[in-house]
């Protein structure tokens, strides 16, 4: 097992790299100049020639990657553009603020899907199959963000009950775990559940739809196993899916919702992400970036491993 | 005989129901003795596995319909329900399958699979019950079996899959054990390993064994008894020795004509023309008779009656009836 892990953690180090260095190259090949969007429109050749290479852009882009990354290993991301801040700080409350949503979206969406997966799988081809399985495409299908313009409609519009912007009284202030602020959580972490609760309940289904299709759950019958035993044997066969089927939702989710970050003001990463697109920030554009990457690397590690741990059969190979 | 039966089928029906019924079982009659070894012949989908299945109920009760009686050791097995059923399961009667790569469950090692059985139906502490998982391995004479308690079906090979499934099987000493065609999925050589080993485990512990099997040459290895099936009723039963040396009904000589022991090299082998009825319908004439180059219009328009041979030798056809 240790070495599993030491392996895994070596394998993560060239993914590591070639993630930034596509980083790095995606805001290249993008087109538009990010000095465009800070000069002003009548900025003379030198002026323009001058902030370029203030920000090192008139170096070849191999020096160029050499010192963003070297710098990026020290935790320093650089300066905004737009605002002149420290990227690193500018990512840094970002992410905080998403995580704290796709923790919240996640408690609310594994539990229920994994909930209506299981009852779906187990009474298969049921009406009570039919039911969730409906339900299931409905939530993948159906685009959040257009669910969330209708939540902000319904319940703060309409009813009045939430707020439908930020993360707090205020604007975003600093997240406190109170009535006011929680009550800013709810729709957009309901809103970001939707889509989980769909895949993980679909998949949980399929999953456990074939493993009671077994032979093995027929012979636990026939040595006299109860229900309850049996349960037990499905749920720990089908635990390594579920559980990577959850973390890579994990990892959609802390990557943070563009769009529904926008819809509800959420200062999170996506809100980051989509500023910075729009600002051409190129600094923070990167930073953001690379930081989210890396989120997924060490997400796809950690559920590796929690899946070799509960999975005996990987171990091995 | 003044001996009560071990199991007794009486009049046994099963139909599944679904987009079309299917007649599986028509009227079963069939007996066995404590201690006795009975290889239940017959090709696929003549009804073997589901004889052997309502033993433990294991059919889905959904779509299944059963109907007669089945006994087990003085036990009414179609009353059973609930905590007698799961009692009765594994405990009095166990089953061995046809893949055991298939039958064990995959992220349990063989030890932990074994001993939740015997917990689940001695009541013993875990230890205890792991000390029996041990025993049981050993008996089945699996090399190293302190070592082998602790690996994953998938440690392990074929043959030796099979011998874990058998120690499990027995490791509650049932009164019946059941075993669906448990040699089918191994090499020939581990085949037999396992067959004499099963006749071994059988005399040492008294049990009566109900072995399912396509292949004649495995029925005459193991079993005291032969009972042929096909489409779904018994149509010849009788001690292992009268069936091979006398067989009486034309689908029975079928399948030892059909048999590679015996036959001259360059010659073909002697099928058995046509395939077996779909079971639509519950049988009104004999089955076979669309097969049988002996059929008569009685064959046709009537079931069989059963006739007593010798003993305990019984055929189901019109033949004998004519004959005697």
């Amino acid at each position: 097992m240790f070495a599993y892990l030491i392996r895994r953690l070596v394998y993560v180090l060239p993914v590591a790299i070639g993630v930034s260095i596509i980083c790095f190259l995606l805001v290249h090949i993008a087109p538009g100049d990010p000095l465009t969007a800070i000069m002003p429109v009548d900025a003379t050749q030198e002026e323009q020639a001058a902030m370029r290479s203030a920000y090192g852009l008139d170096k070849p882009l191999p020096v160029q990657y050499a010192i963003w990354i070297g710098k990026a290993v020290t935790g320093d991301l650089g300066k905004s553009i737009a605002t002149g801040r420290p990227v690193a700080q500018e990512v840094f409350s970002a992410v905080k603020n998403s995580l704290l949503l796709a923790f919240t979206a996640s408690v609310i969406a594994f539990p229920i899907g994994l909930l209506l997966g299981f009852i779906a799988g187990y009474y298969r081809d049921t009406i009570i199959d039919r039911l969730v399985t409906a339900c299931a495409i409905t939530g993948v299908s159906v685009p959040n963000y257009w669910l969330g313009i209708v939540f902000v409609i319904v319940f703060s519009v309409q009813l009045g009950w939430l707020p439908s912007m930020g993360a707090g009284p205020g604007g975003s202030g600093q997240w406190a775990w109170d009535y006011a602020h929680i009550r800013h959580l709810i729709l957009p972490s309901v809103t970001l559940a939707v889509v989980p609760i769909g895949i993980v309940a679909r998949t949980v289904r399929a999953l456990v739809g074939d493993i009671f299709s077994m032979d093995f759950v027929q012979a636990l019958y026939a040595k006299g196993m109860r229900h309850g035993d049996v349960l037990r044997h499905v749920i720990r066969n089908a635990a390594p899916t579920a559980l990577s089927v959850m973390g890579l939702q994990l990892g959609y989710l802390l990557g943070g919702s563009i769009l529904i970050e926008t819809v509800f003001n959420w200062p999170g990463s996506g809100f980051l992400l989509s500023n910075a697109i729009f600002q051409r920030d190129l600094p923070l554009l990167q930073g953001t970036i690379l930081v989210l990457a890396l989120f997924f690397v060490s997400m796809n590690l950690i559920v590796d491993v929690a899946q070799a741990a509960i999975d005996p059969r990987i171990k091995r190979s | 005989m003044s001996v009560t039966p071990l199991v007794e089928f009486e009049n046994l029906t099963v139909r599944f129901r679904g987009e079309r019924t299917v007649h599986a079982i028509n009227g079963l009659n069939l007996s066995l003795q404590p201690g006795e070894m009975l290889a239940l012949l017959g090709e696929s989908g003549s009804g073997k596995s589901v004889t052997l299945k309502t033993l433990l109920r294991l059919l889905p009760p959904r779509r299944s319909e059963l109907e007669g009686g089945i006994r087990v050791n003085g036990t009414d097995v179609m009353s059973l329900s609930g905590q007698a059923l799961a009692n009765h399961r594994g405990g009095d009667v166990s089953m061995i399958f046809q893949e055991p790569a298939l039958a064990l469950d995959p992220v349990y090692t063989v030890g932990e699979q074994i001993a939740e059985t015997v917990m689940r139906h001695k009541g013993v502490s875990r230890s205890a019950a792991m000390d029996v998982a041990l025993d049981m391995l050993t008996r089945v004479r699996i090399p190293s079996p302190e070592r082998r308690l602790k690996n994953y079906p998938h440690e392990m090979s074929g043959g030796m899959r099979q011998r874990a499934m058998i120690a499990l099987a027995l490791s509650c000493r049932p009164k019946l054990l059941l075993a669906d065609e448990p040699t089918t999925a191994l090499d020939a050589t581990v085949q037999i390993q396992i067959l004499l080993l099963l006749r071994e485990l059988q005399q040492e512990f008294g049990m009566g064994v109900i072995f399912v099997t396509h292949d004649i040459g495995v029925a005459v290895e193991v079993s005291d008894r032969i009972a042929v099936m096909y489409a779904g009723n018994l149509v010849e039963t009788g001690s292992t020795a009268d069936v091979i040396k006398d067989p009486r009904h034309p689908y029975t000589k079928g399948l030892l004509a059909a048999n590679l022991h015996g036959a001259v090299k360059g010659q073909r082998l002697d099928a058995i023309p046509g395939s077996p009825p779909a079971l639509e319908r519950a049988p009104d004439a004999c089955s076979f008779a669309e097969r049988c180059s002996h059929a008569t219009d009685r064959c046709r328009s009537a079931l069989p009656p059963v006739v007593n041979v010798s003993g305990q030798h019984q055929v189901t056809c019109v033949l004998e009836a004519e004959n005697v």
